[in-house]
């Protein structure tokens, strides 16, 4: 219970199902704000203070689990070292696969509870699978479809089928005082919202060459290729306009020469994409098949020709991508209108390639692209 | 439901909580000067002289306070500043405090530029007296105020507290002692521990919380925290709470004229509750000082368990305990107690309290005994894993 309207109503619900219920929150970090600021962040000491409450309005025991260690090893250092190797992470699904659905819920198994209830718009339809929550402005399948099918089998996500704003007037007539509260949509270790100064902190400053990616020549500079994401287009810094007079955006980021390579909007055109080992959440398939990808939290989706091997998934999509990061999820989607889209696997994206390329062969061919994660 | 956290509240004594009750009905500020406030503060001045009597004080000692935590900052900080002169801005206090010590003394030490030094403890918990024999030969002359608590509230070792006013007294020191755990569960004479100052608090003996009061000796000068109408021999100022101290005065008569009965009867339930988990749970340590300690305290650490699962779980079984840690914002801390006293972090974060008090019975020490074993058995599965091992 974050201290958020999502996991109240979800646990209310969940006494409601009949369950016995415990309300946990999770302290993620050593040394928590004691308010928060607009927005941001998730873990002040005022939101435990709200969980508390909630817990206390439902009727269930409460209790703070400390997992600021974990958490700060397996997702923040994690996001340092994405972004130091210049691919773009997503942090709320690296807590999802490692802490709400590995070490939260190993630990509530050993301790003799039978599954983990989660504020998580999503749905798990009777036949297991993981689908779209019925809200599609909140549907948060992307970030959980990194589970693997024992986890998912273990887990309860009782908003899927309640769109966002019915879920706040639920808390209200439940007597929920967190029933107005804002939503959090930032990325709650970095409480002042500033991720680029967040990985200065830590990344360091190192000033680096801005170039034009189809002529070479340098166009301005930088102090650290990890301040930059591709597709930004503002901030750049540069003095000079394109010959064209159009737009420049960030097309690749090179860490090991601190390079950033800029160019038009067409350079970031995406047709082919490869990931990673896929996480099968439905039966494990070979070969080549139609689905929906999506390719960030809260993103367009794409239909596309899927193929898999043992390795990764490359996705031919049917319509053009711009701007796709690697180090985030590519989720494999089977369309279903009626029941809501079932995740099939997913797998975090490793290259990319445009048009006529080969999808993996050439790497100077290949755009590490990055967005703005979305928390879930 | 098995309540066996005592040290942290016990209930109210029902002489205390109908004391508290008639005494709340009754009209008057005991500072008014006509009948009304005549009667108030004849209760008032009765529960000084009841608790002066119980506790080997004079009357004019007792200074009533709203807590514990507020007689201990009074005496504390109020006794530092008013010795600190040139040359003298020492204080002394020992690794093992309650934080209404210890945070007193570490904002003694950052915000007014005391010096601070901290006595040892051996692995009984124990507070090192040869090590203040030396700090006091050499640095004597410097200390403003030595604070020592008569009885740990974690693992419930008792202190050499009159040894350590006796040291003090050599060099003109004047000793706090944190008596909170103390009173009315083991012998406190005020006057022949040698203290200047003691602190206790309602809450922990039968009264009702929000009362306390500090032992002061006429002697020694305390600057006040709070500034106001001068009520408590002009150191503690606030209008006195006439019911809560009467209370006060009732549960401390009560509990010091039964605590030896009491301590045995509580002594052996306790010794049978140690015997039975050591039992059930042959790796588990029994913390403190097995003899020279509060009757009704058992202290264990649970190696390969987390202290918060085991209390969730024995919890959910309708035994409620303490997780012998310090909480901030709500995550566990390793005890500072059992790491001054030489444990190490897993050991300091695997640990439970567990304290009797008037009200426990054999059953409650059945009920947790009856359901320790499948808890141990369920948190050494979840391990410390919320963790990292490494």
């Amino acid at each position: 219970m974050s201290g958020g309207v999502d996991s109240a109503v979800a646990a209310a619900r969940a006494v409601e199902a009949g369950h016995d219920v415990t309300g946990v929150h999770l302290a993620l970090s050593k040394n928590p704000q004691t308010y928060r600021t607009g927005a941001r962040g998730c873990c002040t000491i005022e939101d435990s203070r709200d969980a508390r409450r909630a817990a206390d309005v439902i009727g269930i025991p409460f209790y703070i689990w400390d997992m600021a260690e974990r958490f700060h090893e397996d997702v923040v250092e994690d996001f340092y070292a994405e972004y130091a190797n210049g691919r773009t992470p997503n942090p709320c699904l690296r807590c999802n696969e490692k802490i709400k659905f590995a070490a939260v819920l190993d630990r509530a198994m050993a301790l003799g509870f039978d599954a983990v209830a989660t504020g998580h718009y999503a749905r798990k339809g009777d036949d297991g699978l993981l689908r779209r929550a019925v809200d599609p402005g909140k549907d948060q399948s992307y970030v959980l479809a990194v589970l693997t099918p024992a986890q998912l089998a273990h887990s309860i996500f009782p908003l899927g089928d309640t769109p966002k704003d019915q879920v706040r007037t639920e808390a209200e007539t439940r007597g929920l005082a967190v029933a107005q509260k804002p939503d959090s949509h930032d990325i709650c270790f970095i409480a002042d919202g500033d991720t680029s100064g967040f990985l200065k902190n830590r990344l360091g400053a190192k000033e680096g060459e801005i170039v034009d990616a189809a002529s070479g020549e340098v166009l301005g500079s930088h102090d650290g290729s990890h301040q930059f994401t591709i597709g930004q287009r503002h901030g750049l810094g540069l003095k000079r306009p394109a010959a064209d007079g159009r737009p420049r955006y960030v097309l690749s980021i090179t860490p090991v020469d601190n390079r950033v390579q800029v160019g038009p909007r067409e350079a970031l055109r995406v047709d082919r994409i490869r990931t990673g080992r896929p996480v099968w959440l439905a039966p494990e398939r070979t070969g080549s098949f139609d689905a929906e990808v999506q390719l960030r939290a809260h993103g367009e989706v794409y239909p596309a020709r899927v193929t898999a091997d043992g390795d990764g998934l490359t996705a031919r999509l049917r319509k053009p991508a711009f701007g796709v990061a690697a180090g985030q999820a590519l989720v494999v989607y089977d369309p279903d209108a009626g029941d809501g889209d079932a995740v099939l696997a997913s797998g975090t994206i490793e290259e990319t390639g445009g048009a006529d390329e080969p999808a993996s062969a050439d790497e100077s061919a290949l755009s590490l692209s990055g967005t703005e994660s979305t928390r879930g | 439901m098995a309540y066996l956290d005592h040290a942290a509240t016990t209930p109210m004594l029902p002489q205390a909580l109908d004391a508290y009750v008639r005494t709340a009905r009754a009209l008057g500020n005991a500072s008014s000067l006509h009948g009304s406030g005549r009667t108030a503060r004849r209760t008032v001045e009765e529960a000084r002289e009841r608790i002066g009597e119980a506790l080997g004080a004079k009357p004019g000692e007792v200074i009533f306070t709203g807590s514990g935590t507020e007689a201990d900052n009074l005496a504390v900080k109020g006794v530092h500043w008013s010795r600190r002169a040139e040359g003298r801005n020492l204080v002394v206090t020992t690794a093992i405090e309650h934080h209404a010590i210890a945070d007193a003394v570490a904002w003694l030490g950052d915000h007014e530029k005391a010096d601070v030094t901290e006595l040892p403890v051996d692995k009984l918990g124990r507070v090192d007296t040869a090590v203040l024999a030396d700090l006091l030969e050499s640095r004597g002359a410097e200390v403003t105020v030595l604070t020592c608590m008569w009885a740990n509230n974690e693992v419930g070792t008792l202190q050499p507290v009159a040894e350590i006013a006796a040291l003090a007294q050599a060099h003109g020191i004047p000793v706090h002692t944190d008596a909170i755990q103390a009173v009315g569960h083991v012998p406190v004479d005020f006057a022949a521990s040698g203290a200047a100052a003691l602190a206790l608090s309602g809450h922990k003996l039968g009264g009702p919380t929000g009362t306390g009061a500090l032992l002061l000796r006429r002697d020694v000068k305390a600057v006040p925290l709070l500034h106001g109408g001068g009520q408590e021999r002009e150191i503690r100022s606030g209008t006195l709470d006439v019911p809560g101290i009467a209370a006060l005065a009732e549960a401390v008569a009560h509990a010091v004229r039964t605590q030896e009965v009491e301590s045995q009867r509580l002594a052996l339930l306790r010794d049978s509750l140690v015997e039975g988990i050591r039992a059930l749970v042959p790796d588990s340590i029994y913390n403190g000082d097995p003899d020279s300690r509060l009757p009704g305290n058992a202290h264990f650490s649970f190696p390969g368990c987390e202290g918060d699962a085991l209390l969730m779980l024995l919890d959910a079984a309708g035994v409620e305990c303490a997780t012998g840690s310090a909480c901030s914002a709500g995550i566990a801390q390793p005890s500072h107690v059992l790491l001054a006293m030489g444990a190490d972090a897993d050991d300091a974060r695997s640990s439970l309290r567990f304290t009797l008090g008037w009200s426990t019975t054999k059953a409650d020490v059945d009920a947790l005994l009856a359901a320790i074993p499948e808890a141990v058995r369920r948190a050494k599965t979840a391990g410390l894993s919320l963790r990292l091992i490494t």
